[in-house]
């Protein structure tokens, strides 16, 4: 925590939980998509679901979808401009068990073959932690560079992957691993203190078994 | 590492004769691997959004809710048309904190000083001392960096979040901030600093997060005004040589221990205090009949 966790972070107010960190959540969900999303259903539990309106929760998680910061002053008019850039949405809300009271699941895609399925929680400060891809349970932040790797459950894929992150001079900070069912599809998540070189990120979408590749860096812009 | 006392930060500030400022910036240039230059520049911008942020406040806007909004504008009005109880400096001050809180919770940009709800208390004794000072932006910078020492501070030691330890985290750790900074723009001392900052945090002890609804508006607006003034209050009585009797890092200690003691019903979570009046939870119901 440095000093300008205290002070700050700029944003567009009135919550950093509710706004600023639902604001992330859409961005996240974006980037995760890869591509500009046309379609979003929204669900809502707990604390987002019973104060997201008066919070601008909602207006904060189009805002993120349509790749806005949460610093971004078009947030408060984020539906019309959703409306201008052709993307549909729809808010549900429902009680998700055992989930983090600020918790929101977005089901997006691009109106085409691209779709994506996104859990994930505002847990104060702005800060968020993204719980679950496609139905496989991940944990992770977005706060340093971070690769998510979809891959066919079998041996081998990881060391591909971390020898080639090796070779490059990175250094993983973090590193989980689930899957859907044994010798399913499986996920994994690896932060680390570098931002990846394009290259890297190339190298490893062409790893055998390897079925997607998704770098997040949302720092690059931030800063 | 953040420090983890103020009697920490005095102590260096004694022993290497720099004053609380230069200790917190050189820990940031360490900490985050910058330069002075960069991490000035970092400050500014905060500065600057602060400064952005009063000069685009709008006395006709209401938050989503309705709850709040127009009530800076009155305040306004009223200190120009004739003589407040408060004065001219401290009407200014409840002024800006009442149009920095409506401003936030109206969906514009502002700077979360600790947090978004407690936002408008450091800006309103900064802004109106700015202007009535005509002080320069350095020294402005360097109470902000006091401001931030101390909160990180609190933060380390205690909490800044009303979900975790109630107002008293969040209006209180911003006014301790707003009591330290301005004791350094009048050139106090870190011993004088700190006492500020233990009066501030003392004055707040126990205060609880009811907010109605669950939303950063009533009664977090008005709140900001209790937090500046009592900043003012705590800053003069340090710089008049006034001092706390509890040590300014076991009031902080106190305060965790008074929010962990605090029900969890009047931790943010909208179920106690304001939030459980009859007027509160009928605001609450038609909140919830709102659709998305």
């Amino acid at each position: 925590m440095n000093i300008f966790d205290i002070l700050g972070p700029i944003m567009v107010g009135p919550s950093s939980s509710h706004t600023a960190g639902a604001v992330r959540i859409g961005k996240v969900a974006r980037a995760l998509l890869g591509t500009s999303p046309r379609r979003a259903f929204i669900t809502l539990h707990g604390s987002f679901a019973a104060t997201g309106s008066g919070h601008g929760t909602d207006k904060a998680l189009i805002a993120g979808l349509l790749g806005m910061n949460p610093d971004d002053m078009r947030i408060p008019d984020s539906e019309v401009l959703a409306g201008k850039a052709g993307m549909e949405y729809h808010f549900f809300t429902k009680n998700i068990r055992g989930a983090h009271p600020n918790t929101a699941i977005l089901q997006i895609d691009d109106g085409r073959e691209r779709r994506i399925h996104v859990q994930a929680s505002s847990i104060g400060g702005g800060r968020i932690c993204v719980n679950e891809i496609d139905g496989i349970q991940v944990d992770f932040s977005a706060e340093s560079p971070t690769l998510i790797v979809n891959n066919e459950d079998r041996p081998g894929h990881l060391a591909a992957v971390t020898s080639i992150l090796a070779k490059a001079d990175i250094n993983i900070a973090t590193l989980t691993l689930n899957r859907g069912k044994r010798g399913g599809k499986a996920i994994f998540v690896a932060e680390t203190d570098l931002d990846i070189p394009e290259c890297a990120v190339e190298a490893i979408r062409g790893v055998p078994g390897v079925l997607k590749v998704t770098y997040l860096n949302m720092n690059r812009e931030k800063n | 590492m953040p420090f983890h006392s103020l009697a920490e930060i005095e102590k260096r500030s004694r022993e290497e004769e720099k004053s609380f400022f230069q200790i917190i910036l050189e820990d940031d240039i360490s900490e985050r691997k910058t330069t002075k230059e960069a991490s000035m520049k970092k400050m500014e911008a905060m500065w600057n959004a602060m400064l952005d942020a009063a000069d685009s406040y709008d006395p006709q806007l209401r938050s989503n809710s309705g709850l709040v909004g127009k009530d800076g504008g009155k305040m306004e009005a009223y200190r120009e048309q004739q003589e407040t109880l408060c004065g001219p400096f401290a009407s200014l001050v409840i002024t800006q904190a009442l149009q920095m809180g409506e401003s936030n919770a109206c969906m514009k940009r502002i700077v979360a000083a600790p947090t978004a709800g407690a936002c408008g208390v450091l800006p309103a004794v900064l802004i109106p001392y700015h202007k009535t000072y005509h002080t320069e932006t350095n020294e402005i910078l360097e109470a902000l960096y006091v401001a931030a020492g101390i909160g990180q501070v609190i933060a380390t030691r205690a909490f800044i979040a009303g979900a975790a330890g109630g107002c008293q985290a969040e209006v209180g750790t911003a006014s301790a901030m707003a009591a330290g900074a301005l004791c350094s723009l009048r050139g106090g001392e870190p011993e004088q600093i700190s006492a500020a900052c233990g009066m501030a945090l003392k004055n707040l002890l126990g205060l609880v997060c009811d907010p109605v609804a669950g939303l950063v508006e009533v009664p977090c607006v008005k709140r900001n005004v209790i937090g500046a003034m009592n900043a003012l209050a705590s800053a003069d009585m340090a710089l008049a040589g006034i001092r706390s009797a509890i040590p300014t890092d076991q009031v902080i200690d106190a305060m965790r221990e008074v929010g962990e003691k605090m029900d969890v019903s009047l931790r943010e979570t909208g179920m106690g205090g304001l939030a459980a009046t009859p007027a509160g939870q009928e605001i609450t119901r038609k909140m919830k009949s709102r659709k998305f």
